[in-house]
């Protein structure tokens, strides 16, 4: 490691432009001309549209257009789409309801967008859009979604009888079945996974700009993955084709998930933006924001898990209701599906397995990946089964996992996934270590002496991540393959712009991708530059989520490098008189091995460019490009110990102290790596004490701003032991795992484990906030 | 419309503005001064946090009008010229942010932190007094770890200072 | 936010001449106002301000005598020396309002002519017997709060000051809201020369109350230990979907017991 290169703990290139207030957002790009627009929202959560009126509107000073779902409808724009489809077990294909950008007939979710509004300002189009009147008949809404399935339940779409949008199913039905059987203790237990609001800081925001000379649109917006933006834009949404669309997500401030998908917003403002003849921004406000982002989570579950008179799983049964709102966002279908149910088998041994899975439509936002994405879901039903398995059998919880620990890889389970590496016990080990794990009984009691409860808990987590190989995606119905682009440029000067199809929103991507080019040529990190963001700049790319950039974008990277390094070498080595074979790259510069001779690299790279003395038929320039599809997953994995101390009198939990352990292969910066882990954690407890968003019966959001969602605050947190071991993933060639998502992921039953332990009874649902603690502890005492 | 005026930054600025039109918007559609940014609605984010008269102030919750004939510092007139004021440093150097969103009213609010607890601050304190600003990204640990580590520094530089002066 | 015209008041007279046009709010700190009025829950048309009023600000402490301007930000209640002096727990209330750059702005007016259900100084007001001076009158803090978000102010009648005498022994503990960080439930009591005042805020389904129940067993021996087994009705206590009135009522025993060991420390 240099002190630049894999490995270092660097201080992050693009911080001077934040800390300074230079940062550039959506919400801070003004285009000469540009007007503002605001959105006229169902206030119902579902009504058919009997009627809207706009004159009064269209009055308002400073007002440009009033536009409906009508007019959209008329220019051909084309309904919003999830692009993944799944099959239920009988073979039908999921039942996609119409979801229009602007609701034409009728509303389905409180928040639904029905007509814009472009003004001069933004308070000029917040006072027309109040201004706008439409006329709504109510129906009967639904917001839970095991009511939405029940015999009377209001229906949202024609296409999907009974809300039902897919019954899916994996693994063996039959073996499990009889595996729970034979089983000499069977655990049972039904698990509701809280719905949460992703709350990134910045607010989705898009700018819409027609070009009507050029007949050309330009669209800044809050996104993960602006290409994937264009593509589903141009070939879905008939917006334009993609040689006329340009789409830029700059600096984007958080994303989590819900800057994945596309949502009406952005198509509303390039259309509308032709429309009226002006560039049209919109930013959501706080408010529209938890109406509008895809939520997460939202998951009802029932589970069985057998074991053998050894305490060794030998079957388990799970069966989930995944509410996926009003409409099915983008990948609204694999969350609760591949990306949950092929990691039931968590870090064990478990010879059968089934999961059954139903999607339903409810009268609320659309729900899709929110950080960990089926993972955090997959996981808290492992990790509170095996929990309370563990104390119904009466060993201890880390004994149970150990005693069914996957220790032999590769690993093939029996719901898709094959583990290619790990060591789950040196995690449990360290973790356990780490949290003074045997001096707990200890700190119990004095807890007790001060009138306190403590409790303990742990989870041991696996994620699959570094989405993904794009044949396998492919046949599992995935739209889009699930590979990275990268382009290296190298200038005549020989510094270094690297073109990356990943998009950063925080992850630090401008510093570890210069880290790798730093280990691989020499160039300091200053001389690299990291590009994206921009389809006018990269050519394509799928984009960050899923904990892909690093598995997956920087490999991709690796492959350009490579290329680039065979012609600089090659050059080098025509200017140098020696064998190809010979050179080696050292300190910045191409070398003979073993003599002093050598060439530096700015050297070759002007000569690539200058092109007076190239190998015979050679192209002038030093710029490559590759596309890497990885071979499979990676597994990063790890174990989670939080300790807490309960306030029997207002029920009010402290985190005393929450320690990881995780694996996430090599690791490029270690700093920025433990910040991943920090901001999941914080975002798993926060499920797990804190969040939650509640509908009322009438489908109205309760929690619709931080009035009543409880966000994490400084002072609801520890600082967070943190550390890392290494299996280095063998699939791709860093060997490096993904680390955005694991805090998320593993963080959750590890808090509520700790609460449990801390009452003496399990009858506690997320969020555990002091009213509910308080509750389940009044309970428990009446047993 | 109302004629503000107000000094941002050692500057003096003016405007004529709707009356309803938030310091926050002033600052950053009239006086192009985006880093002060906008993350609720409901006054409890922070990411508009500026210094009012020398305190912190949260901008979107004060009208541009409300604050004609004041003194504002936003996180572009935190630095001395060139150099990064020790709070930002602190937060480049301990990973104090990630996607920056939060960030300016971050550092403007633990700068007026800093400035109020000359004698030193500790982990509980920062983290109360953090209570006026969310962040989604750090889980607030290294956000904490850089402001400490700042206030180290500051008192460090300003008893250096006394010690000079006597 | 709606369109408003904005007026500076230079004098308290000034203010209650400019409050005539319109449907005019007066703006103090405007920590709650400005907020209601982003959000467009309130609106309007006229907003006379009234944080340049030099009379308005500032505390005057005169042995057990306090009087509190009624433009002083909670900031400076809490970091008075002479009010911590004499009655800390006022200036320990005021510490916890809100977050620092609230505290900076909103002030001790604006909070009691608001009169939010969920504010600490109705209940610090109510506790220790306070009155509230306006431009027209004096008014007993028991006859000033009259409900959620009413109070006996008249539409163009100013709070100036809140006066009181400290009492012997005072405290004050909360249970904030673990989303909005107001009260979830917030109890003051206080022990003074006309016995014992234990006030309520953030619970009351109709605003702050005091708590005869509290009061009862504080006055047989004002500890915490006075307080074991008293239980408060919930019936009148509100529910959402943070805490349940049942919730609620243990919070006020729970959080009387704490007001009351740090009134005695």
């Amino acid at each position: 490691m240099g002190i630049e290169g894999i490995g270092a703990r660097v201080a992050r290139k693009e911080d001077k432009r934040f800390i300074t207030g230079a940062g550039r957002y959506v919400d801070d790009m003004v285009v000469p001309g540009m007007k503002h627009a605001a959105f006229v929202r169902s206030p119902h959560a579902h009504a058919d549209i009997k009627k809207i009126d706009t004159k009064k509107a269209e009055a308002m000073p400073g007002v440009i257009g009033v536009l409906t779902g009508r007019q959209l409808k008329a220019d051909g724009i084309g309904n919003l789409i999830c692009g993944w489809m799944i099959h239920s077990k009988d073979g039908s294909p999921m039942k996609m309801g119409a979801w229009s950008p602007l609701a034409v007939d009728r509303v389905r979710y409180v928040g639904d967008a029905v007509v814009v509004v472009v003004a001069d300002t933004k308070g000029q189009a917040r006072d027309a859009a109040e201004a706008v009147e439409i006329t709504y008949k109510e129906r009967k809404s639904v917001a839970d979604a095991v009511d939405a399935l029940g015999k009377g339940a209001p229906q949202l779409h024609p296409e999907a009888d009974g809300n039902l949008i897919f019954d899916w199913g994996i693994g063996d039905a039959a073996a499990t079945d009889a595996a729970l059987k034979s089983a000499a203790h069977v655990t049972r237990l039904n698990i509701v996974n809280n719905r949460l609001v992703p709350n990134a800081m910045e607010p989705r925001a898009a700018l819409g700009h027609y070009d009507k000379a050029e007949d050309h649109y330009t669209c800044w917006t809050t996104s993960q993955n602006p290409h994937v933006a264009r593509l589903v834009m141009s070939a879905f949404y008939n917006v334009a084709p993609e040689n006329k669309l340009r789409v830029i997500a700059p600096d984007v401030g958080g994303g989590f998930g819900s800057k994945i998908y596309i949502y009406p917003e952005e198509i509303v403002c390039l259309w509308a933006s032709k429309r009226t003849g002006v560039p049209v921004k919109w930013v959501a406000d706080r408010t529209e924001s938890f109406l509008t982002d895809a939520h997460g989570r939202d998951h009802h579950t029932t589970v069985e898990m057998g074991f053998d008179k050894n305490n060794k799983i030998v079957g388990l049964k799970v069966d989930t209701i995944a509410n996926l709102g009003a409409y099915m966002s983008l990948f609204s279908s694999a969350t609760p599906t591949y990306l949950y149910a092929t990691l039931l088998s968590g870090q064990y041994n478990i010879p059968a397995i089934y999961g059954n899975v139903r999607t339903v439509y409810t009268n609320t936002a659309p729900v899709d990946a929110y950080r960990g994405a089926g993972r955090p879901e997959a996981t808290f039903v492992l990790e509170r089964t095996m929990e309370i398995a563990a104390r119904e059998l009466g060993v201890s919880p880390a004994e149970l996992r150990r005693t069914n620990f996957i220790t032999q890889f590769p690993h093939q389970t029996p719901v898709i996934m094959c583990y290619d590496a790990g060591n789950y016990g040196a995690s449990l080990d360290a973790a356990m270590k780490q949290a003074d794990y045997a001096g707990f009984a200890k700190r119990k009691t004095a807890a007790a002496k001060k009138g306190k409860l403590r409790g303990i808990g742990m989870s041991c987590y696996i994620e699959a991540c570094g989405i993904a190989p794009s044949a396998a995606v492919g046949s599992l119905g995935a739209g889009v393959g699930l590979w990275e682009s990268a382009e290296v440029r190298v200038n005549a000067v020989g510094t270094i712009e690297v073109l990356t199809g990943s998009h950063s929103h925080g992850q630090g991507h401008e510093t570890t991708f210069a880290q790798l080019v730093n280990s691989r040529f020499g160039v300091p990190l200053d001389s690299v530059s990291i590009v994206h963001g921009d389809t006018d700049k990269v050519q394509m790319g799928m984009g960050t989520y899923g904990s892909r950039s690093g598995a997956v974008g920087m490999s991709a990277i690796v492959k350009a490098l490579d290329k680039v390094e065979a012609k600089a070498k090659k050059i080098a080595a025509h200017l140098l008189e020696a064998d190809e074979g010979d050179i080696v790259i050292e300190n910045g510069q191409l070398k003979v091995a073993g003599t002093d001779k050598n060439v530096p690299w700015f050297q070759m790279a002007l000569a690539a460019y200058t092109a007076h003395n190239l190998p015979q038929g050679m192209e002038p320039g030093l710029k490559e490009t590759a596309f890497y599809d990885p071979s499979n997953f990676t597994f990063p994995a790890g174990c989670y110990i939080c300790e807490v101390e309960i306030d029997p009198d207002t029920g009010k939990t402290d985190i005393i102290q929450f320690v990881a352990a995780d694996d996430f292969g090599n690791i490029i910066n270690p700093m920025i790596v433990e910040g991943q882990v920090h901001g999941g954690i914080a975002q798993g407890v926060g499920q797990a004490l804190l969040e939650g968003a509640v509908y009322d019966a009438s489908g109205q959001l309760l929690t619709a701003s931080y009035m009543d969602y409880t966000m994490p605050r400084a002072d609801d947190l520890p600082s967070f032991q943190v550390s890392t071991s290494n299996t280095p993933c063998p699939s791709n060639p860093l060997g490096i795992k993904g680390c955005g998502e694991a805090g998320a992921i593993g963080s959750p039953p590890a808090v509520i484990n700790a609460i449990t332990d801390a009452l003496g009874h399990d009858n506690l649902t997320m969020p555990a906030t002091p009213g509910k603690v308080w509750a389940a502890l009044r309970a428990g005492a009446k047993h | 419309m109302s004629e503000v005026s107000l000094v941002v930054n050692g500057r003096k600025v003016s405007g004529a503005v709707e009356d309803r039109t938030l310091l926050v918007h002033f600052l950053r559609e009239h006086l192009g001064l985006t880093g002060t940014h906008v993350g609720c609605d409901t006054s409890q984010c922070g990411a508009c946090v500026v210094h009012v008269d020398g305190k912190a102030t949260k901008s979107c919750t004060m009208l541009a009008i409300q604050a004609s004939g004041s003194t504002v510092t936003t996180i572009e007139g935190l630095a001395n010229g060139a150099d990064l004021h020790p709070v930002q440093a602190a937060f480049k150097e301990h990973h104090g942010l990630q996607c920056g969103f939060c960030t300016p009213g971050m550092i403007m609010t633990a700068t007026d932190m800093i400035r109020r607890h000359p004698e030193g601050l500790d982990e509980t304190t920062v983290r109360a007094e953090l209570e006026g600003n969310i962040c989604r990204c750090t889980g607030y640990h290294n956000i904490v770890k850089a402001i400490l580590a700042a206030s180290k520094t500051m008192s460090k530089a300003s008893k250096s200072k006394a010690k000079k002066a006597a | 936010m709606y369109s408003v015209n904005y007026h500076r008041a230079t004098s308290v007279a000034d203010a209650a001449k400019k409050i005539k046009s319109g449907d005019a709010k007066y703006l103090s700190g405007g920590m709650t106002l400005i907020p209601a009025m982003k959000t467009r829950l309130a609106a309007p048309s006229d907003l006379v301000d009234l944080n340049h009023i030099a009379d308005l600000k500032g505390i005057k402490v005169s042995g057990k005598s306090i009087t509190i301007g009624a433009a002083t930000t909670h900031f400076d209640v809490a970091n008075d020396e002479k009010l911590k002096k004499v009655c800390p727990a006022l200036s320990h209330l005021a510490s916890h309002i809100g977050d620092p750059a609230v505290r900076h702005r909103g002030t001790i007016g604006g909070s009691v002519a608001n009169n939010d259900p969920a504010a600490d100084y109705p209940s610090a007001l109510l506790a220790l017997g306070a009155t509230v001076v306006t431009n027209k009158r004096q008014i007993a803090a028991d006859k000033f709060f009259k409900g959620l978000f009413e109070t006996a102010l008249k539409d163009d009648e100013i709070v100036t000051a809140v006066t009181f005498t400290a009492p012997a022994k005072s405290g004050y503990a909360k249970f904030p809201n673990p989303a909005s960080r107001y009260a979830m439930t917030g109890v003051f009591v206080t022990k003074g020369k006309d016995g014992v005042r234990a006030a309520v805020t953030g619970a009351g389904d109709d605003g702050v109350f005091r708590s005869k129940e509290i009061e009862a067993a504080l006055t047989k021996k004002f500890e915490a230990s006075a307080l074991e087994g008293v239980t408060v009705p919930s019936g009148s206590l509100m529910g959402d979907i943070h805490a349940t009135p049942e919730y609620r009522a243990n919070l006020v025993v729970v959080m009387a017991k704490r007001a009351v060991a740090a009134a005695n420390a």
